[in-house]
């Protein structure tokens, strides 16, 4: 079976976010990047599904820049086989469909049974690119899985919404996108990190993969980020004062009289 | 008709959220003299439609197919693009729920475009929307504009757009919506649907939300956390570190790899305020936080606070919140 895992390099939860100077992007200065955490739900059951069937390839494919290549090697060092780089200038500003038609444009003569994405990208947040290429590909999609069943020409998902959870069918091939609490990532081993040295990771620029610069980038993007700003920052308010007695009579008068919330 | 608006209906029922994205649609419709169509998919959508009806879009459309009686995304975006086209909208509204987000984002595909996605804000500039919509889960909010040429496709967050007061009167004119779709296009089906068994309200729609971390010491308190919402009418949530320690679903986590919410109300209890956790509730109206440590990062943006131990302080709260509602 051929898995391709689309992994995205993002900022560590834990930091705090500072406005660069240009006012359009994060400053990257005390940036930690990490593999956006559900993209590595997605590498863990790639790898998974492979052991499992005793067959298979997985290939990690990121869009980037060049820092992009060591998030790479760590999913080469957690156990995928070969790793992709899509790397271009051109391809800086992206938004979700352009960033859609490029990573699709990288995998269409790929042989691909499963097509497997964390289900958003921390920090945009816009879960809008599984969908994405899932439709310029024409493929069925499953989003937020929680568990995972895959057969030879079916996949079942089960997956939380809303108030509810769903038992998915799909066949295959299909674009699926893993929630937290599928798998446990494991982390890279000694020897994993030796033996990603020499797996093989190739990079690809907007020529390489049929897309001309004027497609790509915020050139190519129907929408475009004008700027990034801080929320409000919110003031520490009252600190109830007395017994625990006191203080519950008191929040439960607050929230009703003055903030008139209950 | 200028406006689409997609309706989620599930059990027959349509989603608040989308009534908000319809409400939406009816102030920017008459703000600029456009028309909106509010378009139903599923099986069947009687019940639905006369709720939407009272939320004045001037025209129902109904994908009403025993094909779109179980979702797909295949399918239900085909629906979408067809009313789009047919419709020749500039303009399509979709609630950033888990079907709007796909939906949305496999239709708008069609169209060659993307969706200026889970937006709390919108304004109409020239012939482009500029939107505001959080990114970092809301350590920093996007300023995002369409660029001329239609159809701007834009997800609405949750709870954060009014669905205004339904006219029961209202009686837009409903027609039928073919889709040019066939069984065998469609590749995925949800096969079975197990509703959550909660009593409380689902955690990202909630007006009032009660969260529980690791001040609760184990998970056999986490029911103090459940009743005082109970007690409130509120959803439950939790913070990332009793996810992570086992006591409680993914489900309830409220923060970067978990939910964000925007509630009216934010109950913390037991909870530090990491960044991360912040990160999925700081746009709350009124946050509450109750903590041991007076020295907690939560209190420094709680509207109020209470020093103390969230076990001895939730069920006396309980009590007083049932003998205010008993009143």
């Amino acid at each position: 079976m051929n898995i391709i895992v689309f992994i995205k390099q993002v900022p560590d939860t834990a930091t705090r976010i500072k406005i660069a100077s240009d006012g359009k992007n994060i400053e990257e200065a005390e940036v930690t990047w990490i593999i956006s955490p559900y993209d590595e739900y997605a590498i863990e059951e790639a790898l998974k599904i492979k052991e499992g069937k005793g067959t298979g390839k997985v290939t990690v494919v990121s869009m980037g820049p060049e820092r992009a290549a060591t998030s790479l090697r760590n999913a080469l060092a957690m156990g995928a086989d070969e790793a992709v780089h899509l790397l271009d200038p051109a391809f800086e500003g992206s938004d979700a469909f352009t960033t859609a038609k490029i990573l699709s444009g990288a995998v269409k003569n790929r042989p691909h049974d499963l097509l497997l994405f964390g289900k958003t990208g921390v920090g945009m947040d816009q879960s809008q690119v599984p969908a994405m290429v899932a439709e310029i590909l024409g493929l069925p999609l499953v989003t937020q899985i929680a568990k995972l069943e895959v057969g030879d020409s079916k996949i079942v998902a089960h997956r939380e919404i809303e108030g509810a959870t769903e038992t998915v069918e799909c066949s295959i091939p299909a674009v699926l996108a893993a929630e937290k609490g599928l798998n446990e990532p494991r982390y890279p081993s000694l020897k994993g990190i030796m033996a990603a040295k020499k797996k093989p990771l190739e990079t690809l620029n907007a020529a390489a993969i049929g897309i001309s610069a004027a497609e790509a980038g915020a050139q190519g993007s129907g929408s475009i980020v004008n700027s990034l700003s801080l929320p409000p920052s919110r003031q520490a308010g009252k600190i109830l004062q007395g017994d625990s007695q006191d203080v519950a009579k008191q929040l439960v008068h607050l929230l009703h009289d003055e903030a008139k919330v209950i | 008709m200028e406006i689409v608006v997609f309706i989620e209906v599930r059990d027959g029922v349509a989603k608040k959220s989308s009534l908000e994205a319809a409400s939406e649609a009816r102030r920017r419709a008459d703000q600029h003299g456009w028309k909106v169509a509010a378009l139903l998919v599923g099986s069947p959508l009687e019940e639905a439609a006369a709720k939407v009806a009272s939320y004045k879009p001037d025209r129902i459309l109904l994908a009403d197919d025993a094909l779109f009686a179980s979702y797909s995304s295949q399918s239900y975006s085909a629906a979408l693009a067809e009313a789009v086209r047919q419709e020749n909208a500039h303009t399509v509204f979709v609630s950033a729920t888990t079907m709007g987000k796909e939906v949305a984002a496999r239709t708008a595909a069609k169209f060659q475009t993307s969706v200026l996605a889970d937006v709390v804000s919108i304004e109409r500039d020239g012939n482009t929307w500029k939107t505001r919509r959080p990114v970092y889960s809301g350590k920093a909010y996007a300023e995002v504009q369409s660029k001329e040429g239609a159809p701007v496709f834009i997800t609405l967050r949750p709870n954060v757009f009014s669905a205004g007061a339904p006219d029961p009167k209202a009686k837009p004119e409903a027609s039928k919506l073919s889709v040019p779709i066939q069984p065998q296009d469609v590749k995925e089906r949800v096969v079975e649907t197990h509703k959550a068994v909660s009593e409380t309200v689902e955690l990202t729609e909630a007006e009032i939300v009660v969260s529980g971390g690791r001040g609760l010491k184990g998970p056999e308190n986490f029911h103090l956390v459940g009743d005082l919402a109970k007690a409130l009418g509120a959803a439950m949530g939790a913070s990332r570190a009793v996810v992570d320690a086992g006591w409680i679903d993914h489900q309830f986590q409220v923060g970067q790899t978990g939910k964000v919410v925007s509630p009216v109300l934010y109950i913390a209890c037991g909870i530090s305020g990491a960044i991360q956790h912040l990160a999925g509730m700081s746009s709350s109206k009124y946050i509450v936080a109750i903590n041991k440590d007076p020295d907690a990062p939560i209190f420094k943006i709680a509207d109020y606070g209470i020093v103390g131990d969230a076990l001895q302080i939730l069920p006396l709260l309980t009590e007083e919140v049932k003998k205010l509602k008993s009143e």
